[in-house]
């Protein structure tokens, strides 16, 4: 169990970087603290894996250190990091029981055949696989054979963190979910940090108990769920989490009062001073516009039911805004007005929450 | 120990060259070079024996009928065996697999075997000593070949593909030549890369179906061993000459060599 | 590809093939069994002699002694080549320009004529003007494989290791290529030695390949003919005679139909019984 720190890390996978797209992992510093279970949550290719593999020390970054428990491993190789990483796509060593798979990391390290057994059982226990022990690990199903991997992780009994890489994309629908819980379950048991990686906001925000959103190698907010949502520093995190995302469109700011085309936006949450040359927008979810009888005029494009909720596309100009209405409400016909919650109403300048 | 690993792949290579070196050595020096002294280059390089090659007509003629033979074997390898895999990989039709099995198996067959019957069957039928003589002969050894390669490739086509462009109102033959083979264009190139090589470098069945007409180059280079000049820079200017085509195919299919092997019946 | 449409047709597919194979294969084979059951003294008359050709040629000194030269033949290249071909594929280079080089290097011996393949190793290896010859004599080795049978046979097996190990080389190569970086980090994490990673992740995930490696090997080497032949004609004496060798010298050259036939067809069947025997081997091997 660690902590692991990140330090003015930087990576380009080039040689020589020359612009700022050159690197993978734009200058960061971020903290994980001992015994966290992290989501790291963004699209493809915004430079998640390339974390996670500069972390489990597959990857040495082109700058920056990093930290466990204050000790800097950055030369130091993967096996002697005790970190354990599970893939994509299982990977078990065909040809061995699953017995063996899993005593395939101790036996490595010398521990002796009296010692593993005991560590092998309890592991293989833990994660209900104690009756294929003596099965061949090609012959188990895709989920079976992630367990292996997690498993081969877990035997190791000073593993300082456990590295998830999108695990669950292989496995059946119906068995996603139990692997989920099951990893949960794991976490609350034995308490190891769990960096868990994701495009997937459902399965981030159940996993994790703090969720870290990257976007184009920049990480872009850390916090919890609830802060996520509620209070998304970036639009993107606005934008990324939530279904269907934030609401983001173009304002001026009039002394400290936002205007969207015209139309005062009141707010709870002013912005400190004038920006300046910056793109300012205004945020705010579906969950937060309603129906009024004045404030921003629309027309209504269309409407789809969700079961619990509706969701209506509106027009104004150019823009387009949705809204979140109860199930069964009833809908203006084709023109109206709608407002935004002030207290759920944010200012951004170039992307970045004001305030 | 990391750094050394290059060494293993290098020293093989090395030791690949060195006959060639070799032949190439012999090739540029006289017979009295050759018979007298041993040297590692030449000392009087000469280029008599290709001279001799490129003006004698019995000697580039062999070239010129290896060639043709070759290419007319993989076209009509290559062309009948696609209709084939195709069916082969799409249909269930009565005995196919015992059919595919049975193929197969000729490629197992000993040339020796056929040497003789050969030469009394292309006889009978007064093919004796035609290109297309060992053109046929070889496509015993070629065409199921070929069709195993394109079986490979083809079932990682998938069939929405075809039912796609069938929705789309193609027939069959617009689509099998216009969308089809552009898809399994690497499978075309490494089945007709196999069987260009496995017919060129063929000599028994070659040599046994011909005599002056279409006689390869390997059967004039194995007449001019057994005559009493032991003109060995003349013979090691012919087998120098023979390694040109194979190096050219080899440089064009190099991207694809590795891949060929890899996407298909492995 | 498990759904397959039923469609009687498709045997107009396949028609052009079965026409040209079946013409190459069977009606030869047809006059193979034909001859191997008659006997004639010329003038086209045959007269039956069932079995005789048969029992003439399994009891024959002379073919065991070939069969069993094929087999050690056989044997040694494919003790010597198959691990040799899997040692350079595992050190070859995975990227770069190279990687290029390396592979039309390599595969240039697979394309040149077998007889300039033997007659290649004939003026290379010719203890007088040869620079193998002259390397090996020099180092104080009495060696002239036109001489001696074990020079012959030295020489032979090293032309075929020279000539074929690429094949083994390149399959295994691309059956390496195809193993996905994931296992190669597993195995860093877990903490596996070098052999541990070959004898876990590579050798099993190279199987499938290997396989045909080694049975195409087998076949090519228990047919080959012209190389040997070109090299040293099958002597000194019948030393280096294989089993092809000697066919062609019972029906080409003494146009011995009947024992020809007879020793065809026995020929032909020992492979195709090996061939099963070795694919059944490892078929079985990849089920387990």
């Amino acid at each position: 169990m660690a902590r692991i720190s990140l330090q003015d890390l930087r990576h380009s996978y080039l040689d020589v970087p020359r612009t700022e797209d050159d690197w993978a992992l734009k200058r960061m510093n971020v903290e994980w603290s001992d015994g966290g279970a992290y989501a790291l949550l963004g699209p493809s290719g915004c430079g998640k894996t390339t974390l996670l593999s500069i972390i489990s020390g597959l990857l040495m970054p082109t700058e920056g250190r990093v930290l466990f428990d204050g000790g800097d491993v950055t030369d130091i190789p993967p096996d002697q990091r005790n970190i354990a990483q599970v893939f994509q796509f299982p990977v078990v060593y065909d040809t061995m029981t699953v017995y063996d798979n899993l005593a395939f990391p101790l036996r490595n390290r010398g521990t002796a055949e009296v010692e593993l057994d005991g560590k092998v059982r309890e592991i293989a226990a833990i994660l209900d696989l104690e009756d294929t022990l003596k099965k061949r690990a090609s012959g188990l199903t895709a989920d079976g054979k992630q367990k292996i991997s997690l498993g081969r992780g877990l035997v190791r009994s000073d593993v300082n963190a456990i590295l998830f890489d999108e695990p669950l994309t292989v496995i059946d629908p119906h068995l996603k979910w139990i692997l989920r819980s099951k990893l949960k379950e794991l976490h609350q048991r034995i308490g190891t940090t769990m960096i868990y990686v994701t495009h997937d906001q459902t399965e981030a925000l159940t996993f994790a108990d703090q969720v870290v959103v990257m976007h184009e190698g920049t990480v872009v907010q850390i916090g919890t769920p609830v802060d996520l949502f509620e209070r998304p520093k970036h639009t993107f995190v606005g934008h990324f989490i939530g279904s269907p995302g934030m609401n983001v469109l173009p304002c001026t700011l009039e002394g400290a009062t936002p205007y969207f085309d015209g139309v005062p936006v009141p707010t709870e949450h002013p912005a400190p001073g004038n920006g300046g040359t910056e793109r300012l927008e205004i945020g705010v979810r579906p969950e937060f516009v309603s129906f009024a009888e004045d404030g921003i005029p629309v027309e209504i494009v269309r409407f789809s039911d969700a079961g619990r909720y509706q969701i209506v596309e509106l027009r104004h100009g150019e823009h387009l805004i949705k809204l979140l209405a109860p199930e069964g409400a009833a809908l203006p016909s084709e023109t109206a007005h709608v407002r935004f919650d002030p207290a759920h109403t944010r200012i951004y300048a170039d992307g970045w929450m004001m305030g | 120990m990391r750094k050394v690993v290059w060494l293993a792949p290098t020293l093989y290579i090395l030791f690949l060259m060195l006959p060639i070196y070799w032949l190439l050595n012999m090739s540029f020096k006289t017979t009295n070079e050759i018979l007298g002294a041993f040297t590692l280059w030449p000392q009087e390089f000469t280029l008599d024996n290709y001279v001799k090659i490129f003006t004698d007509p019995t000697w580039y003629n062999g070239y010129f009928n290896s060639l043709t033979y070759v290419l007319i074997n993989t076209s009509i390898s290559v062309s009948v065996a696609l209709p084939a895999a195709y069916a082969f990989s799409r249909y269930r039709f009565l005995g196919d697999k015992h059919l595919f099995f049975w193929l197969l198996t000729n490629r197992m067959a000993p040339p020796a075997v056929f040497a003789l019957p050969f030469f009394q069957l292309y006889s009978a039928v007064n093919l004796f000593d035609t290109h297309i003589a060992v053109a046929l002969a070889h496509c015993l050894f070629n065409i199921p070949l070929a069709v195993w390669i394109l079986e490979g490739f083809m079932s990682g086509v998938p069939k929405e593909l075809d039912e796609t462009a069938y929705v789309d109102g193609y027939s069959f033959w617009r689509f099998f030549l216009r969308i089809f083979l552009p898809t399994i264009a690497a499978g075309v190139g490494v089945a007709a890369f196999f069987c260009f090589m496995f017919s060129w470098v063929e000599l028994l069945l070659a040599k046994t179906l011909t005599s002056v007409a279409a006689k390869p180059i390997a059967a004039t280079m194995t007449r001019t061993a057994s005559t009493a000049g032991y003109e060995l820079g003349l013979l090691a200017a012919a087998g120098s000459l023979t390694i040109v085509p194979g190096a050219f195919v080899i440089y064009f299919v190099r991207n694809y060599i590795a891949k060929g092997f890899a996407l298909g019946r492995v | 590809m498990t759904n397959k449409k039923a469609y009687p047709k498709a045997w107009l597919f396949v028609l052009p093939v079965v026409a040209l194979v079946a013409f190459n294969a069977l009606i030869p084979l047809m006059t193979v069994v034909n001859y191997s059951v008659q006997e004639t003294f010329g003038n086209n008359v045959f007269f039956w002699e069932g079995v005789k050709w048969f029992e003439q040629v399994l009891n024959s000194e002379r073919f065991h002694a070939s069969l069993l030269r094929q087999l050690t033949f056989t044997g040694i290249i494919l003790s010597i080549e198959v691990p040799l071909g899997i040692a350079i594929a595992l050190t070859m280079p995975t990227r770069g320009i190279w990687v290029s080089v390396c592979l039309v290097l390599m595969a240039l011996p697979l394309l040149i004529p077998w007889n300039v393949v033997g007659a290649m190793w004939n003026i290379f290896a010719l203890p007088e003007i040869g620079l193998l010859g002259q390397i090996i004599n020099g180092m104080g080795f009495d060696y002239n494989f036109t001489q001696q049978p074990l020079s012959a046979w030295f020489t032979t097996i090293l032309m075929d290791v020279w000539h074929w190990t690429s094949l083994v080389v390149l399959l295994a190569y691309a059956g390496l290529q195809s193993i996905p970086d994931a296992y190669y980090q597993a195995a860093k994490i877990d903490g596996a030695s070098g052999w541990a990673v070959f004898r876990y992740i590579q050798l099993p995930k190279m199987k499938r390949v290997l396989t045909i490696a080694i049975l195409l090997r087998f076949m090519d080497s228990f047919m080959i003919y012209t190389e040997p032949f070109v090299l040293t004609g099958g002597g000194p004496g019948n030393t280096t005679t294989f089993l092809s060798i000697d066919l062609v010298k019972i029906a080409l050259g003494q146009f011995d139909l009947g024992p020809a036939a007879a020793m065809s067809l026995v020929y032909f069947l020992i492979v195709l019984l090996l061939c099963w025997v070795f694919y059944t081997l490892m078929m079985r091997t990849e089920e387990q």
